[in-house]
Formats: structure tokens, sequence, C-alpha cells
């Protein structure tokens, strides 16, 4: 027989999981992390820099494959897009969009 | 302060009840009381600073964050050499901390650790104690006066001035380059690698040259390396020196400044004596000397050795060293402190949960140095862990500018103020 305080248990991990299915994917937002010196905490840029927050994953993938391949001509971008395999530029894009507009 | 006098007070009396540890030769008081999971960072650098908001930020503000530091204000070294070229005050540089305690809830302790107890977990100050579950340790660099005869910590506060932390050596180095005389020379010693900010140095000598050139034409920057050849972005340094600066920068290679003479502003390397009229040592350097508390400089006895998971040091459990400390093929920049504390945030709170740490952590870094008052160039590089070498390896496809910019003087600043913000707002 289940007891009241298994039930809880079983809830609580169920609770857990739809929280684990609904957050972020943690490698991808610690690697998005590194993007914030120059592009703001999550991609909210302050400076000149280009907001990268609540941008259309479909635009990030595009312009960084851009970049990687020197189609887009860039100061820096074209070095840091070289660093980052196709999945991970996929994980960063969808990192990114996942952020709201401000 | 974030707690009250009256939380002070209880804290104070439960200090005295476990104050008698062995290691502890006096009853000390618990300065924060620790009630739930808490981390202590010592240091509020670049690489602190980041991890304290950080580990509140991604936990929620679950687990307590207590961040000792013993300067009112952060002061940036990156791009503090704008200071002495003339573009940018100290104060420009400066901020407060207290958004981290009013935002975050970071709990600030301004004061100096004075002993690291790895087995009780626990640090000291001067006025009482912290318990930790873990520690991370920001020490950043500290000066190896030692190599250099004749220079100690007095000497380079009052009249020979590293300047490499940013603060009150930097407005003296600018006050002294304004106190030369036309056809003066600021000599500039720079020390063997590694060091904090390999391309820092360069950079000097082109702010130095700018302001020069501006208002003392006759004068010369003389730059003493003791390493053989230019550390970071030669060919652009070299381009900057001749086009921008001709006939004002002279480079020395293989020059190890081994001592100076204070009175007459003398450096003195193996092969020659140097006379300047503004002398700028900027002396070998180690880890900072907090590491030393708890033995963590473990690679020749000068840097911390981590993993690079967690950046939890190869010396003991639970305690964990960022930023420049660290012994790694990664650069000593302000950008890489912060990208290593988000990766030890991060691993600190799985830990925490009983969970494993990113096993794949990515890491970037871009460093601007200004070669005038309005163009820069840049350094960048991805970093990726390399599971068989238990390190981080740079990704393909990194490097330098194809040439200094407007452009990028104007990336520098936006850089500068998205770093900041991301630490410490």
């Amino acid at each position: 027989m289940i007891s009241f305080r298994m039930l809880l248990v079983v809830i609580g991990l169920g609770l857990c999981s739809v929280a684990q299915a609904a957050g972020v994917d943690k490698h991808a937002r610690n690697m998005a992390a590194s993007c914030s010196a120059c592009h703001g905490t999550d991609g909210y840029s302050e400076g000149g820099m280009p907001v990268i927050a609540g941008m259309d994953k479909k635009l990030f993938v595009i312009t960084m494959k851009d970049f990687k391949s020197g189609a887009r001509p860039a100061t820096v971008m074209h070095q840091h897009a070289k660093g980052y395999s196709d999945e991970q530029i996929e994980m960063l894009a969808k990192f990114f969009a996942a952020q709201k507009r401000k | 302060m974030s707690f009250s006098r009256r939380d002070f007070l209880k804290a104070g009396v439960a200090g005295i009840a476990i104050g008698s540890f062995p290691g502890m030769a006096f009853a000390s008081s618990e300065l924060v009381k620790k009630k739930g999971q808490r981390v202590v960072v010592v240091g509020g650098g670049f690489g602190g600073a980041t991890a304290a908001k950080y580990i509140r930020k991604w936990s929620n503000n679950k687990i307590e964050v207590v961040l000792v530091e013993r300067n009112t204000n952060f002061i940036s070294c990156p791009m503090s050499n704008t200071v002495l070229g003339g573009t940018r005050t100290i104060d420009d540089l400066t901020m407060s901390y207290s958004t981290l305690q009013k935002k975050y809830g970071v709990k600030l302790i301004k004061g100096e650790v004075t002993a690291i107890d790895p087995d009780k977990k626990t640090v000291m100050l001067a006025d009482g104690h912290l318990r930790y579950d873990r520690l991370i340790v920001s020490p950043g660099v500290d000066f190896m006066f030692d190599k250099v005869e004749g220079l100690d910590a007095q000497v380079a506060n009052e009249s020979i001035p590293h300047a490499w932390k940013a603060g009150a050596q930097t407005v003296l180095l600018r006050k002294q380059l304004e106190q030369m005389a036309d056809g003066g020379v600021f000599a500039l010693a720079i020390p063997k690698g590694p060091y904090r900010c390999p391309p820092g140095p360069y950079e000097r000598a082109c702010q130095v040259a700018s302001y020069l050139k501006e208002h003392k034409p006759k004068s010369k920057v003389l730059v003493l390396d003791a390493n053989p050849d230019i550390v970071s972005k030669k060919g652009l340094f070299m381009a900057a020196w001749n086009e921008l600066y001709p006939g004002m920068v002279e480079y020395r290679p293989n020059s190890m400044v081994l001592g100076v003479d204070v009175a007459s502003k003398t450096a003195k390397t193996e092969f020659e004596d140097v006379k300047a009229d503004v002398l700028n040592v900027i002396p070998p350097m180690r880890s900072g000397v907090v590491a030393d508390m708890a033995g963590l400089a473990d690679v020749d006895a000068r840097w911390c050795g981590v993993d690079f998971l967690s950046y939890e040091s190869k010396v003991h459990k639970n305690i964990h060293v960022i930023g420049d400390a660290v012994s790694a093929a990664l650069p000593k920049s302000g950008h890489m402190a912060t990208s290593q504390a988000k990766i030890c945030a991060a691993a600190i709170i799985e830990l925490m949960g009983g969970k494993q740490p990113d096993q794949a952590p990515v890491i970037a870094n871009t460093c601007y140095s200004m070669v005038s008052g309005n163009e820069a160039m840049h350094v960048a590089n991805v970093y990726h862990f390399n599971a068989e070498k238990m390190a981080m390896v740079s990704a393909e496809g990194g490097g330098v500018s194809a040439k200094r910019s407007e452009l990028e003087g104007a990336f520098a600043g936006y850089w500068l103020k998205n770093i900041l913000n991301d630490v410490l707002l």
C-alpha cells in the first residue's frame, strides 16, 4: 500500500521531471554565457553590440554559418563562429531564441 | 552589510559555541550565520563577482553566497591603459558592488581573508570567520617583488608603479607622465610570461605613445621585454608603433629587468642600466597569495591546478579556483575569468544538488587592445574541454584582427560596457 508520504514523493518526482523538460538545456546555457561579454547577459546587449536575445533561431543559424564560411564578412565573429560545430550553433540559436524580446 | 545588528549579535553567540576548534587560536564570531547551503567567494574581481552573481541567478537564489572583497569598489583592469592615454579616467572604470547585494542577494563582506581551513570548511577574517560548503578562491595575481632587486610594494605605490592592478597606481603613473618633461624617457619593463593580460603591456606602450605624440612629441617609450619577442598580436602592435608613433617606441627583447635604483629611476638588466624619467616596472606574477592559505598553488608554486569541469582545486576538495590564478593554456584575461566563473558556478550548483556538472564546457575569449585614442584590434578564441587531455584546448579558427580600426575601437567600448554589466549588474 502506498502511504500518503510516498504519494507526495511520487507526485514530487513527476513535477520535477516536468520542470526539467521545460527547463533550459544547461550545456547550451553555459556555452551561451560566454557570449555575454560582448552581447550582454543572456544576449541583452546594452552597448552598440547587436542584441541577440530573442533572435529568430533560423536567422541566428544562417548568420553564424555565413560567418563561418566567410560569406558574411566580420571583424571578429568569423573567428568565433569557426569555434563551434553546426550542432553547437543550433544549440546556441535555440537558447537565444528562447530569450524574450525586451 | 546585508544583515542586521541583531543577526550579527546572534551570529556572535553561535560563533563562540563552535569557535574553539583546532587551528583557530581563539574563539571567533561567525560573521554571517550559515543556515542553508553556502558558497563563500574570496575576491571580487571579474572572476569572483561573476561567480557570486551567477550562482545566485542560476540556482534561483537557493544557494547562499557570501562574497569577501577587500576593496570598496570594483575597478576594471581591462581598458585601464586608456587612463594613461587620456581617453578615460579611473572613475569611468569604477563600479559599485551594491547591485550584487540588492538585486541578487549576494552577502558582501568587506575585508581580507587571513586563513583558510579546508578540513573545517572555514575561512578566517580579522574580525571573525565564515563557514562554507564550497569555497571559490578568485585571488587574481600578486607580484613577485623579490625577483626585482630594490623594488617592493611600497616603492610601487610611491614611485615606480606597476599599475598592473587598476587603481591608485594607474592614477600615479598618469600623473608622472603628465609631469614628465618633453624629451623624457618612459621605460616599461615587461616580465616573462605567464602574466596577467598578455597584450596589455604592448597596448600600454601604444597608449603612452599616444599621449606623448600629442603633448610631448620629443619623448620616447622604451620597452624592456623579458620575453624573446612580442607575446601577443605582434604584427598588429609593430604596425601601430611604426605607423602611428614612428621613431617613438623602441622595443628591446630579452631584456629582463633584474633590479632598480629607486632614486635615479634606473632599471638594471643583465646587459645594461637604463635611466628613465618615468619608470614602469611590471614585476613577474603568481596567483594571488590567498591561494597559499590552503596550499592551492601546486604548479611551480605559482599557479593553481584545477579540474576544468568544475574548477575544483587539484589540492583540496570543495575549494575551487578561477581566473588569472589558474594554471591553464588559457589567456589570463577578464573575459576568461568571467567564462571560467560561469562554468564553475554551474558546476557547483549541480554538485550541490547531487548531480554531474556539464561534461563538455565550451568558453570563448575576446580581448581588445586600444592602440590609439580611437582604434583597437582584438584576439579571439573558442576553447573546448578535451576529455583525453583533461584540459581546455583552443578550437581551430581563432585569431587576431586583420588590421586595427576605429570600428573595433567602438566595439572595445561596447565590450567594456556589456562585460561590466554582466559581472556586476
